[in-house]
């Protein structure tokens, strides 16, 4: 029995050098993906916390936000975290919770992440209703927020809204070039349709601006309920009203539930749909037959290969896409595109972050910073945020979209 | 905007073919309150049970709409008599409230069931029809609206001769006069019962079935169909066939028009609004009806 002790003894001996081998070096055991300091000075360990939705009803929008948020951690450890102005390298860490869907969870993440991990940002959640209830406490602690949802309540009124910026374009973004579409083609009575809820609304007031800034006549105004089955009097009045195109605000199967029915009512006027129904199951509800022909506004993401060559967006939307899918073997979706952003945004603005701030400071520094960024190319726009606008986007930044035989097609603006 | 001749023709077309659907699904509460005196508020869940079985028999079965439809009918008129066999059955002896109470459970379980195994996902059920829509004077009409106006008729004429016409369908209509009378005549009230459940599990499946092209089948569509079908037994008395069609019609006419010639948002209010001033004139003493002991049965 001698010679297994020997074995023994020697193995604890390794074990020993190893565990305080690692405890002298500079602490990589804390998480994942703490990146290790290089030759300059250790600066400050930035912490972000990134919540979203998982798993639960929103993990269509969750799920490829956390795989994001895990690829671009992976690209910061690459590269060795990042240098503040002064050159003092930081390490990055991404601390990543599931809200599962709930606002309840949320705001509990969100207090933890504040209190007892000392994050400088939170990014997410995922959803509106989840964004709008922890922006009491963000606001509060004074923490930026970059929230991947797309209610405009998120970042409106701008100045009650000081702490909270979004990646999601708004309606507010979408709208204009609705308007210029229908204009382009020479229409000038519309008719503003939508679904009765906030979303609806928020949609219907942005197209009554863009169309009053454009000079186009809204001859007819209605809403239909989200559960709706039966729109046909709508329609009736649609047709009856002299307008020359519809333009709605809707999600389906609502959304569906019109096209299909004004189809069905023989009305064949162009239909300009929101980017609520960009969605392939809008195409299978509503019929490809019935489909055929809305013009929708996107984000350009869903058309990058089609865009033309000197788009600056377009370097950084291959570049994306193919990050993506080599890490999550799936094509990206838009709401990856919005945890792209929010990290790009939060990175660059750490990036002018001078060290040795105490972390208040270095909240509202960032918050200062995150409000400076400027022509920041990102996956849904070029972002300039403004002390007013912290969705920096604008309509430019969205593509037209035509549903062609049962697909969605690019379609730009020569072909208008 | 001024409407013209041509869309006040086009809300009356909807509007009576969406009266149509609610007749169907009134008719069928009609039927089980006046035979087995049951109040049955999941009969919305049988339209939304035929709408789906059908989406499904023609997808996973790969078979026509019609026979698909078919099926759906069929299936899910066993499940009308499998429902009254396990819900109400067990309940002859509760009063009315415990027996309502049970079928608001029971939609609830069957929605539920729904939900899981379709999940929330509208689909979508081609036309019976893919023809184009006939223009009459101006207004269009689908041909689905045809087959929806088609079927309640066929319906209602297959209702009409089983009772008039056939000994069973007496013998269901005499339960429903007095219960107490057929049976000591040696009418099984109870397989009356369940006769009643098996025939408006059909209607509502029907229904279903006709409206699903028209708009999109659901596990949570029941709902909303279900409560207008209740307005329209209400508004026939909860004991007249002839008035639970007449009162589909008017309120599906009444929606179209108060959608069209005021606002989208006022239709669903209407029903409502129609209920309140229904019970109000007390056409019918549904508190009455709702305390009472139910009448014996053994």
């Amino acid at each position: 029995m001698n010679r297994p002790s020997a074995a023994f003894a020697a193995f604890t001996l390794v074990l020993l050098v190893s565990l305080v081998g690692c405890a002298a070096a500079p602490s990589p055991t804390s998480a994942p993906g703490v990146a290790t300091p290089t030759a300059q000075a250790a600066g400050t360990v930035y912490k972000v916390g990134f919540i979203a939705s998982v798993t639960g009803a929103a993990a269509a929008l969750g799920e490829p936000e956390r795989n994001v948020a895990l690829m671009w951690q992976q690209k910061l450890d690459v590269a060795g975290g990042i240098v503040g102005p002064d050159g003092v390298r930081h390490p990055v860490q991404i601390i990543i919770h599931d809200t599962q869907g709930s606002s309840d969870l949320a705001v509990t993440l969100t207090k933890r992440l504040i209190s007892d991990d000392g994050v400088v940002a939170i990014i997410g959640p995922s959803t509106s209703p989840e964004s709008m209830a922890i922006l009491p406490i963000i606001e509060e602690a004074g923490v930026p927020l970059i929230s991947m949802a797309s209610s405009s309540a998120i970042v409106k009124p701008a100045a009650e809204r000081r702490w909270s910026f979004k990646t999601a374009a708004s309606n507010e973004h979408t709208a204009p070039l609705q308007v210029e579409y229908a204009k382009a083609k020479g229409i000038t009575r519309i008719a503003n349709i939508y679904v009765n809820n906030a979303y609806g609304e928020d949609g219907a007031v942005a197209i009554r601006k863009a169309a009053a800034d454009a000079g186009l006549e809204i001859v007819y105004e209605d809403t239909f309920e989200a559960d709706d089955t039966d729109m046909s009097a709508q329609i009736t009045k649609i047709k009856a009203s002299g307008a020359q195109a519809v333009l709605v605000t809707a999600i389906p199967p609502a959304a569906a539930v019109f096209t299909m029915q004004c189809r069905e009512l023989g009305l064949d006027l162009p239909v300009i749909h929101n980017h609520g129904i960009g969605n392939k199951a809008f195409i299978e509800q509503a019929g490809a037959q019935n489909a055929e022909g809305v013009v929708f506004p996107m984000s350009k993401l869903v058309a990058y290969q089609s865009l033309p060559d000197d788009d600056p967006q377009k370097p950084v939307l291959t570049q994306f896409v193919s990050e993506y899918q080599a890490f999550a073997k799936q094509p990206p979706s838009s709401f990856a595109g919005h945890a792209w952003d929010a990290l790009a945004i939060v990175t660059e603005a750490l990036k002018r972050l001078p060290e040795g701030l105490p972390l208040a400071e270095q909240r509202s520094r960032l918050r200062d910073e995150i409000e400076a960024t400027k022509g920041l190319v990102g996956i849904d726009g070029i972002f300039t945020f403004t002390p007013e606008d912290h969705v920096g986007l604008s309509y430019k930044d969205m593509v037209l979209m035509r549903i062609t035989n049962g697909d969605w097609e690019y379609l730009p603006r020569e072909k208008w | 905007m001024q409407l013209g001749l041509s869309d006040w023709l086009q809300l009356f077309l909807s509007g009576f073919s969406t009266g149509c659907i609610y007749a169907l699904i009134g008719l069928g509460i009609i039927i089980t309150y006046s035979v087995a005196r049951v109040i049955n508020m999941a009969q919305g869940e049988f339209v939304m049970l035929g709408a789906m079985l059908t989406v499904t028999f023609v997808r996973a079965l790969g078979v026509g709409t019609g026979l698909a439809a078919a099926m759906a009918v069929l299936a899910v008129a066993l499940i009308g008599l499998a429902v009254y066999r396990l819900t109400i059955l067990p309940l002859r002896r509760a009063t009315e409230v415990t027996v309502l109470l049970a079928t608001i459970g029971t939609g609830i379980a069957i929605r539920g069931l729904a939900h899981v195994a379709w999940g929330t996902t509208p689909r979508p059920l081609p036309p019976f029809v893919a023809a184009a829509p006939i223009r009459l004077a101006g207004a269009a009409l689908s041909w689905q609206r045809i087959w929806v106006v088609a079927c309640t008729a066929a319906a209602l004429a297959l209702l009409y001769s089983f009772f008039q016409g056939t000994l069973l369908g007496k013998a269901i209509l005499a339960c429903s006069v007095n219960r107490n009378a057929a049976e000591l005549l040696g009418i099984p009230a109870r397989s009356m019962g369940a006769l009643a459940y098996l025939m408006s599990a059909a209607l509502g499946a029907t229904a279903g079935v006709v409206i699903a092209p028209l708009t999109l089948a659901s596990y949570d569509m029941g709902l909303a169909l279900g409560l207008k079908g209740f307005v329209v037994a209400v508004m026939g008395g909860f004991t007249s066939m002839p008035g639970a069609v007449v009162s589909g019609i008017l309120l599906g006419t009444l929606e179209s028009y108060a959608a069209g010639l005021v606002s989208g948002g006022l239709k669903d209010a209407l029903a409502f609004l129609v209920l309140l001033v229904v019970l109000l004139a007390r056409t019918v003493r549904l508190p009455s009806l709702l305390v009472r002991p139910r009448r014996s049965e053994a």
